[in-house]
């Protein structure tokens, strides 16, 4: 950003304080400092509230190690934000392809419009309608049974599918938004310009498209798997009692077993866990772009 | 050439079943708020008593009205401190912006099932306990980050030398934000503040963690009737949800370019 400042510029961060200080000020409170507080609870035997008694501990950090319980919870976790990133690659990038290099024109941007516009409506709203699809006797059920001439049951809601169906409809947006970006901006004398040179409509998409597009991809593969690694809602209304992942073991120390230094350390490691992964996914970015 | 074109076609088709899959539960969903059956069975027969019945709700309306309240306050308070903010981050050179820049994204890219217990802790810490304020410091905080990247885009179109000129016609530093920046980057404000709308109107997670009984919004009261059992009144609340973020969307989309298209 720093090279258009060059010519209308100032210098010096005095001036800008007082427009700087609000905004950041109230990040510090929200955001920064509860940050802190929760490495600082981990370590806590109880809440340091009402006179209660407490004592700086491992034991919630040991917990976790030592309980097989949340380790394989992290994983089934892990696994849940790898296959709907997956899902959301094979079902967002097609479309993107075909927004950016097929359709043209006010057709494209109304139609792009409309593939990011449920994003931006709210997202336990969108969960709670495929509890109307998914159900037994629901719509997916009738429906397939009207058309069908033999008698089947669809029921997939409390299941692990529902919680991918649910989980892909929910982050397929972003997927679509940040390759649609990339595509679009890959010169199309270059696709071209390969196919012109004898490469077949494979090799364009092997060896052109997609390496350019690498750094959509990335940025939409970071923008689901975090969320979805820490989603708690989905699986609770999707999945049922196969609903439990580490979000919800999450939310349990906080609004049922209220157990929220064990709470804070299993954020913080899912944090931990999640700021490794991006960082390993940063390079890869930085090189693609 | 034909085949470039059947494939042309396929594409075009596939959008169409991307669409189809990403509209057709929401359509459900709301057709069965119009339908009498209270345990969404077919035949479909038309009603509109769920949404009469809301009216009788006093749980969903306070917290409807909680839910507006909040996200007014969090637009007002986060274009306000966000639109200063990046007016400042555009308009001086000083050591440690990059950073400044930076720290925008944890607010946006942590979990917010991590934040959202991040600040029940400290806020229990501190003694603000749970409840409206509590909500309303994580939603401003959620959408400050939103609102200087989006003001800030629309600042990067903005030509310096435009300020430079009103100063050496005489123009003071308040006149020149009132007279030249603020008209130019009002778009951006405007989106902003839609934006930051969406995201406190919408924000579920940490609404959840630091609400109280009786002081909630309406997402966590939807959750809550969704865990307990619920009725076609559910599917009538959540349509009003969903046609007021959509529509509000559509008018941010009208302030502000997604496409990337210059």
């Amino acid at each position: 950003m720093g090279d258009q400042l060059a010519t209308g510029s100032r210098r010096g961060l005095k001036p800008a304080l007082p427009l700087l200080l609000p905004a950041y000020l109230w990040l510090t409170v929200a955001i920064f400092l509860p940050l802190s507080a929760m490495v600082f609870f981990s370590f806590m035997t109880d809440l340091p509230l009402a006179g209660k008694e407490w004592a700086f501990t491992l034991g919630n950090y040991a917990a976790f190690f030592s309980q097989s319980l949340y380790s394989t919870l992290l994983l089934a976790s892990l696994r849940l934000g790898l296959e709907v990133t997956l899902w959301c690659v094979v079902v967002g990038y097609p479309a993107a392809y075909v927004l950016a290099k097929v359709l043209k024109g006010r057709s494209r941007e109304a139609i792009f419009l409309l593939v990011i516009l449920p994003f931006w409506s709210n997202g336990l709203v969108r969960i709670f309608s495929w509890a109307m699809v998914l159900r037994e006797g629901g719509i997916l059920d009738t429906a397939l049974n009207a058309v069908l001439p033999f008698k089947i049951n669809i029921d997939l809601m409390y299941s692990y599918p529902a919680v991918i169906i649910g989980l892909v409809h929910s982050y397929v947006p972003y997927m679509v938004l940040t390759c649609y970006l990339t595509l679009q901006a890959i010169d199309d004398s270059l696709l071209e310009a390969g196919r012109s040179l004898g490469a077949s409509r494979l090799q364009v998409l092997k060896r052109v498209i997609i390496p350019l597009s690498m750094p959509g991809l990335i940025a939409g593969a970071a923008l689901i798997f975090v969320p979805v690694v820490g989603s708690f809602m989905e699986p609770r209304i999707l999945g049922g009692r196969t609903g439990t992942f580490y979000g919800t073991v999450i939310e349990d120390q906080f609004v049922a077993v209220f157990n929220w230094p064990l709470g804070a350390a299993l954020s913080f490691i899912l944090l931990a866990v999640v700021l490794i992964i991006l960082a390993l996914a940063a390079p890869v970015l930085r090189r693609a772009g | 050439m034909t085949t470039t074109r059947i494939l042309e076609w396929l594409g075009r088709f596939y959008i169409f079943l991307l669409l189809a899959f990403l509209y057709l539960p929401i359509i459900i969903m709301a057709l069965m708020s119009f339908n009498a059956s209270p345990f969404y069975q077919l035949p479909f027969e038309w009603t509109t008593d769920w949404y009469a019945s809301l009216w009788q709700n006093d749980q969903l309306i306070s917290a409807t009205w909680n839910s507006i309240e909040i996200a007014i306050i969090t637009t007002i308070i986060s274009t306000l401190l966000g639109s200063m903010a990046s007016l400042a981050l555009y308009r001086y050179e000083f050591r440690g912006k990059k950073f400044l820049q930076a720290l925008l994204f944890p607010p946006i890219a942590i979990p917010w099932l991590i934040t959202g217990t991040a600040m029940l802790i400290f806020f229990f810490g501190i003694g603000i306990g749970r409840g409206l304020v509590a909500i309303l410091l994580g939603h401003v905080a959620l959408a400050l980050p939103y609102v200087i990247v989006v003001v800030s885009a629309r600042l990067q179109t903005f030509a310096p030398e435009l300020e430079e000129a009103a100063r050496s016609l005489g123009a003071n530093q308040w006149q020149v934000t009132n007279r030249v920046t603020l008209p130019w980057i009002m778009p951006g404000v405007i989106a902003g503040g839609l934006f930051a709308f969406a995201v406190s109107f919408d924000q579920f997670v940490v609404s959840y963690f630091l609400s109280t009984p009786g002081q909630t919004t309406l997402p966590v009261e939807i959750y809550a009737a969704i865990r307990k059992g619920f009725t076609p009144e559910i599917n009538a609340v959540s349509t009003i949800i969903i046609v007021v973020s959509m529509a509000l969307m559509l008018l941010t989309a009208r302030f502000f370019k997604f496409g990337g298209e210059k």
